[in-house]
């Protein structure tokens, strides 16, 4: 059940996704910075994390969960720690996938090289 | 064709242009994200039932997707399934690993500085900073409404 939960959830962002990418001038790259700001936002006012209870990976996978994780990183640093946590918070709860992102992408890029286009 | 006015012109345009096949895109990006998404439930669920807290466990997950979608992109697989999945592909955290690995990997030949590693953040730059900036503001007018 978690697994079709969290299947159809993330099957949806994804075509709210693909409709605003048939429909706009959008690229891919214009894609990744309206969901990630959507999930801050939403994050921001409580509304994303609902959706990342019930569906878990379905929610938090999709870059807009990264988004979510940013904001209430954010809100609870400032809570906990005043004004260092509200500069530090969002960087903390993300920091395992910035930091895997900057290791892995690295040595990715190094390892291996274009493949000529088919 | 030289006597065409604008709007004319535009017709034919939009008439030349091919229409993307929406309702094929929309279900292959369900399924290619649905598909993400269920790996990164897997992946959850493997490490909770090894004893790592919720917290931990997500952390475990982003990076074990970033690490997935690092390694097809550097061996050409993340592309074909972009052209499959579009949005689907692009949206899960695996495809910001493939925004960064792709360029990266493009410009290599303009050396380790000035082409991998700057070349790494053509769109995690923006992404970041506008990720991180945004988290800031927040944390800052949560300390203002308390």
């Amino acid at each position: 059940m978690e697994y079709i939960k969290a299947f159809i959830v993330g099957g949806l962002i994804c075509i709210i996704g693909q409709i605003i990418l048939d429909n706009t001038k959008f690229t891919p790259a214009h894609l990744l910075l309206t969901f990630l700001l959507s999930g801050v936002v939403l994050g921001a006012l409580g509304l994303y994390q609902p959706l990342v209870d019930f569906a878990g990976a379905g929610a938090s996978i999709p870059i807009s969960g990264f988004g979510n994780s940013l904001a209430k990183g954010a809100i609870k640093g400032a809570n906990e720690k005043a004004l260092i946590g509200a500069f530090t918070g969002g960087i903390e709860a993300t920091g395992a996938g910035v930091a895997a992102i900057i290791l892995f992408g690295y040595t990715m890029a190094v390892i291996f090289n274009p493949k000529t286009k088919d | 064709m030289d006597k065409l006015n604008k709007n004319d012109y535009k017709k034919y345009v939009d008439k030349k242009v091919p229409k993307p096949t929406y309702l094929r895109n929309m279900i292959m990006a369900f399924l290619v994200g649905g598909t993400f998404c269920t790996i990164g439930q897997i992946i959850t669920n493997i490490l909770k039932s090894n004893g790592l807290d919720k917290d931990m466990a997500a952390a475990g997950t982003s990076i074990s997707m970033v690490f997935i979608g690092a390694l097809l992109t550097g061996l050409g697989l993340y592309d074909k399934i972009g052209k499959v999945g579009g949005a689907g592909a692009a949206i899960p955290i695996t495809g910001f690993a493939n925004s960064i690995v792709a360029p990266a990997m493009e410009y290599k030949r303009e050396g380790f500085i000035f082409g991998v590693a700057a070349k790494m953040f053509t769109v995690a730059g923006p992404v970041l900073v506008y990720g991180i900036g945004s988290s800031v503001i927040i944390g800052l007018i949560t300390l203002l409404l308390r």
